[in-house]
Formats: structure tokens, sequence, C-alpha cells
């Protein structure tokens, strides 16, 4: 009974050893990554995640729970990586406990979306239009203001519902961005983030909230992700931007927002593309961001990492237009590599120049 | 294996028994005290910082850091009486046909679909209110209102179709169940005697079960308590059809917004440690109004019923 006791132990001994063993030969042969944040780019980022893998065979976990959580999970070393829809802030910057870099993935337009029976062809807005709306000067459909930009339209005399995101968003956050840098007076009185304090409007959760809100409501008109409307096949209206030209949001015209920022991106990655001065460029855009500390601990998951964002950003591109997100254009790219560049581990250069 | 052995092992699996039962009871406790310390903690530096005008402030504003907590307490105060106003009559007034009138058979059929209605998860009812119910307001009952009831200030304003209405309308179809289920629990458990007794004097039908119905006061009471207390922390229902707006608007009609509505909004996105902090200190707060609101409740039990707890009035 003993010996057979003892055999029994040292088989087990040997299976639960070669159990860690095999453990550990598979635990080199992949990386695992973890990541948190933004639910704007989620569809996009959870192809990539699959592609990437099968291509490399390193997987990378994501977790959709919401830009502030992304970057509260950043702040506490819980992730490899965050993804926020807004850049942080230089205040929030400064709370984080090293440097964050941040690297846009993609693209993304807020269109306006109306509902008006009686009008057939695109509504088209100005700025000051959009503005006055939303800070309650603006009531009614056949103002003056907006029938000026619009000839030939029939408006009714009817009162404007003013809808807007009553969830914290990226959405709102673009949006409320593109209202303060075209309206000195919006940007006093009501100022930009992920959640406002809405002079006027009610408030839809999510985009299906206030698209729901919109179409139920005549004369009702509400902001919702451009990739959203698209599927939907909402009436969208045609903005007036800085060249002085009315754009229909597409994806060509909130890259084209992105390339004419590409300027002041070079100089800090951060600057908001709202109101873009390229003359095809959708005025209300946005860029989606992923967060990494620039001094990262482990060098096998830094090199996994910034081998991800550089096939990201260009591989990863032509995939970008089939789930309607707008590609970044090669100048954004070039800003990319640039900061990939910039990596260290534990204070030594990750990549060799090229 | 002698008698007394068998006894002490009894003796001893009985305490071990009593112990994990204990333990369990005092789990509760324990959770719940480690909710508030957890709740209390994240809100620290909002309460530090805001100190108690945070509950009379109107004024919530992220861009500003700027938080004040009076408009969601009173929303979810206004839409919580405004469900209890519509749900309590009629839950009431279900449970004692069930009850009393109806046969049996149809009281079992009808309060088995009614526990059903209660499995209902709060998302589907937030979607019915937001894709049938608010049309239907938008369309025919608020335009009704306002040019009917117009002069009360409740009915003033614009047909949204979603708003406090909306939501109170959803929240007390949503507790009904709770209050006919145990209300009708409550009156099958009153003394057959009692009513008996009282048609023996020459009561009509309706003055006995006025009998039976005052013998089942503390239960009905408690049943009240409970749905109360799932409208006051109702969240996704709310959300979706409240309109989403911090204003105190005196008018039924208008959008509003309530305690947990806001949480749910505006937590996954808030970023800034103040901003955290005044949205679980929101939570703390719909904590102190639940503890508040029962109090007060129970307060009324005792007080309608004399502190007795007899016929079925254990609810």
């Amino acid at each position: 009974m003993i010996r057979f006791d003892r055999r029994l132990t040292a088989l087990t001994l040997a299976a639960l050893a070669a159990l860690v063993l095999s453990a550990g030969i598979a635990g080199a042969a992949t990386v695992n990554l973890t990541g948190a944040g933004a639910t704007f780019p989620y569809p996009i980022y959870s192809k990539w995640f699959d592609m990437y893998h099968e291509k490399t065979g390193v997987q990378i976990n994501y977790q959709s729970i919401g830009s502030g959580g992304g970057i509260q999970q950043v702040k506490a070393g819980t992730v490899d990586f965050g993804a926020s829809d807004a850049a942080l802030s230089n205040a929030r910057l400064k709370e984080m406990p090293r440097r964050v870099l941040h690297f846009p993935t993609v693209a993304g337009a807020v269109v306006l979306s109306y509902n008006l029976p009686s009008v057939t062809q695109p509504l088209k807005l100005t700025p000051e239009t959009i503005v006055g709306v939303y800070l309650g000067k603006i009531t009614m459909w056949n103002d003056k203001r907006i029938a000026a930009v619009n000839p030939g339209v029939e408006l009714p005399n009817a009162p404007i519902l003013p809808v807007h995101r009553s969830d914290g968003s990226g959405t709102t956050n673009i949006f409320v961005t593109y209202l303060s840098a075209v309206s000195s007076e919006w940007k006093e009185l009501v100022g930009a983030n992920t959640s406002v304090s809405w002079p006027v409007g009610i408030g839809g959760k999510g985009n299906e909230g206030v698209a729901g809100l919109v179409r139920q409501t005549p004369g009702a008109i509400g902001y919702v992700e451009l990739a959203y409307a698209k599927q939907n096949k909402f009436a969208v209206a045609h903005i007036k931007n800085s060249s002085g030209n009315f754009v229909e949001p597409t994806l060509a015209s909130t890259t084209a927002a992105a390339e004419g920022a590409s300027a002041a991106l070079a100089k800090d990655v951060r600057t908001p593309i709202v109101n873009s001065p390229a003359p095809n460029a959708y005025p209300i855009s946005g860029l989606t961001f992923l967060l990494i500390y620039q001094d990262q601990k482990d060098p096998v998951k830094a090199k996994a990492l910034a081998d991800f964002i550089r096939w990201a950003i260009t591989e990863g591109q032509d995939v970008a237009e089939s789930l309607d997100y707008a590609k970044l254009p090669a100048p954004v790219v070039k800003v990319n590599e640039a900061t990939l560049m910039t990596l260290t581990v534990t204070g030594k250069r990750l990549l060799a120049q090229k | 294996m002698n008698q007394e052995r068998v006894q002490r092992r009894g003796g001893s699996a009985d305490q071990v028994y009593k112990g994990v039962l204990a333990a369990a009871a005092a789990l509760v406790f324990v959770f719940v005290a480690l909710i508030v310390y957890e709740v209390a903690r994240g809100a620290e530096l909002s309460i530090r910082t805001i100190g108690w005008k945070f509950l009379v402030q109107t004024e919530w504003d992220p861009v500003a850091d700027k938080y004040g907590a009076l408009p969601y307490i009173y929303g979810t105060l206004v839409s919580s009486l405004l469900a209890l106003l519509m749900a309590v009559p009629l839950g009431i007034g279900s449970a004692v046909f069930l009850a009393e009138i109806a046969s049996r058979r149809v009281g079992s059929i009808v309060s088995f679909v009614m526990e059903l209605l209660a499995a209902i998860p709060s998302i589907v009812y937030g979607i019915w209110g937001f894709f049938v119910l608010a049309p239907w307001l938008r369309t025919f009952i608020e335009p009704w209102l306002i040019a009917n009831l117009g002069f009360l200030p409740l009915f003033r304003g614009f047909p949204f179709g979603i708003g406090m209405l909306n939501a109170g309308i959803i929240l007390a179809i949503m507790i009904i169940p709770t209050i006919v289920s145990i209300s009708r629990e409550v009156l099958l458990a009153t003394p057959a005697t009692l009513r008996e007794a009282s048609l023996a004097l020459g009561a009509t039908k309706a003055e006995s079960i006025g009998v039976a119905l005052d013998a089942a006061r503390p239960g009905i009471l408690g049943a009240i308590i409970l749905a109360l207390g799932r409208a006051l922390g109702e969240t996704m229902a709310v959300t979706m059809v409240i309109g989403n707006t911090n204003r105190i608007s005196l008018s039924l009609l208008d959008p509003g917004a309530t305690m947990s509505s806001i949480i749910a909004n505006e937590f996954t996105e808030a970023t800034g440690n103040l901003y955290l902090s005044a949205l679980v200190q929101i939570a703390l707060v719909l904590f102190a109004v639940t503890i508040v609101v029962n109090a007060l409740a129970r307060a009324l039990v005792h007080f309608a019923t004399g502190g007795r707890r007899d016929a079925a009035g254990a609810a």
C-alpha cells in the first residue's frame, strides 16, 4: 500500500511538473495584452484584435467600459493600454503617475439628424444656427437665420426640440468641443466635456436614445455618431465649415478634417480636429486614442504593444471604412510613428530608428 | 455508538447549525456596513469640498466642476410619489377583487400573470415606455392635459412624451405587481370568521370587505413600502423615459432626472476626482433618502395600526 502511494505521489508530481512546464512554454509563446476604455471604437478594435491574433498570435483582451473607466485603469496600472475618445487635458495628464502617450487610431464624425417630414433635400446649417439652437436662442424652424442658408426649402412654423446625449460620451465631447470652437459664448456658458450642463433640450441615453427621440418627435434635432446615422440611413444636415463650404458628413470628409489639422497634430496630437481649416473637411470630427505609458516596464509586452499600434495605424486602416470609421490620413500616421519612436523600456529606447 | 455520544454529537451539531445561521444573518449587516463604508469613502472628497450645499444646489456642471444634487433628489421623490399615487389605488383595488370577489380559479390565474409582470427586466419596461408609451402620451394624453388642465402648473409646457409623467407611469406599472400580490396574500390570510361575523351582523358585501381590509392594513402598508423601495431605486427604465434634464420643474410634462439616472448616465465616462466623488455622493444620498423614506413609512404603519401586527400583518 505504502509503495503504491509513493508511486502515485511520484506520478502526480511528474504530471504537475509537466503541466507547469507546458504552461511556461505556452506563456512564453503567446503575449497577452489587456486594455480598457472607449466604447465608440470597440467594433473596429475587436476586429483588429482578432485579425492581429490570427496574424501574430498576440492575444489582446479589451473591455469597452467607457473612456472614463479606461483612463482610471491606466492610472491604476491595471491594464497595458487604455482607450479614450477624448484626449487627456493637461490637468489629467499631471494626475497620471508617469508620462502618457496618445495614439489616434481612427477618426469619427458627429452628425446632426433631424425630423422634418416636409423637408426633402438635406438641411444646411451654419455654426451660428447650431449654437443658437442648443443655446435656446433659435427656437423655431422657420427662423430667418435657418431660412437664409436654406433657400427654397419649406421650413415649418414649428418649435425646435434640441436633443442631446444624457450619458457621458465621446460623441458629446466632440460636439461641444466644436460648439466651443465656433462660439465664445458657448465656451463661456457651457464649455466642453463628456457631459455638460445643457441650457435647453432633453437627453436620450446612447446614440439609440437620441435617435429614437428624434425619429419620434417632429421638429426634433439631435446629434449622433456618423456610423450610427449611416447604418440607420438618417437624414443628416450639411454643415458649413471654416472655409465657408457646406459639407456632407462622410468618411472622406472626416479624414479630410484630420488631414487639415495635421500641422497642429504634429505639434500636439491632442489638439481637437473640430472646425478643421481644410476646404473639404466636415467640421464636427474627432479622433479616438489609445493611451499608453511612455516608459514601459515589461520589454516583451512593450514590443508587442508597439508592433500592434504600428500595424493598426497602417495595415489595420484598410478595414476601417467597412466598419464606418474614417481612416487616418497619412500625415497623422506619420505623427503616430514619430510618437512610437519615443517609447522606452525602463529608460532605454524600445525601437531602433529605421 | 451509544446513546450518550449521539446526544453529545447532536448537541454540537445544533451549535454548529445555529452558528452557521447566525453568521449568515450577520453577513447582511456586514454587507450593508461595507457598502456604506465604501460609498462614504468614495464620497469623502466631494463631502469635504462641497459640504452640505451639495444637497441644496441645483447646478450640475462637470465642466466647471460644480455639483449640486437637488434636482435629482427632487426627481427621485416626485417620480416615486407619482408612481405610488397611480399604483396604490389600482393595486389595492385589484387585490381586493382577486381575493374577495373573483373566484379562486380566476384569482390564481390573474396573480400568476401578475407575478410574470414582476419578473420582466426593467430595460424592457424602459423600451416599452420609450417606443410605445411616449408617442402615445405625446399625441393623445399630453395635448389633452395641456388643453384641459393647463391652468394647473402641473400640466404646463410642451408635450415631449417623455418626462416625469412617463417615468411615473412606468414606475407605477412596475410596482403594481408587488402591491397586488402581497396585498392579495394578506387579504386571503385574514380569518374568514371576520367576514362571517360582519355578514352575520347585517353588513353588506362591501362593508365586510372593509372589515377584512382593515384587518389586513399592516400587511398592505408593508406591500406599499416594498413597492416604494423599488420605485426609489429603479434606474434603467427611468433613465430611458425621464428626459434626463437637471432642472426642477413643477410641470409633470417636463423632463427631469433622478439620482439613479444621473449615476447610470455619467459614471462610466466621468473623469476627474471631484466629478467621480460627487457621483458617489449621489449614491450615498440615495441610500440615505431610501432609509429616511422607509423609516417614515414604517412609522406610518406603526401609527396607522396602533402597533398591532395581527391578522396577516407580518408582511
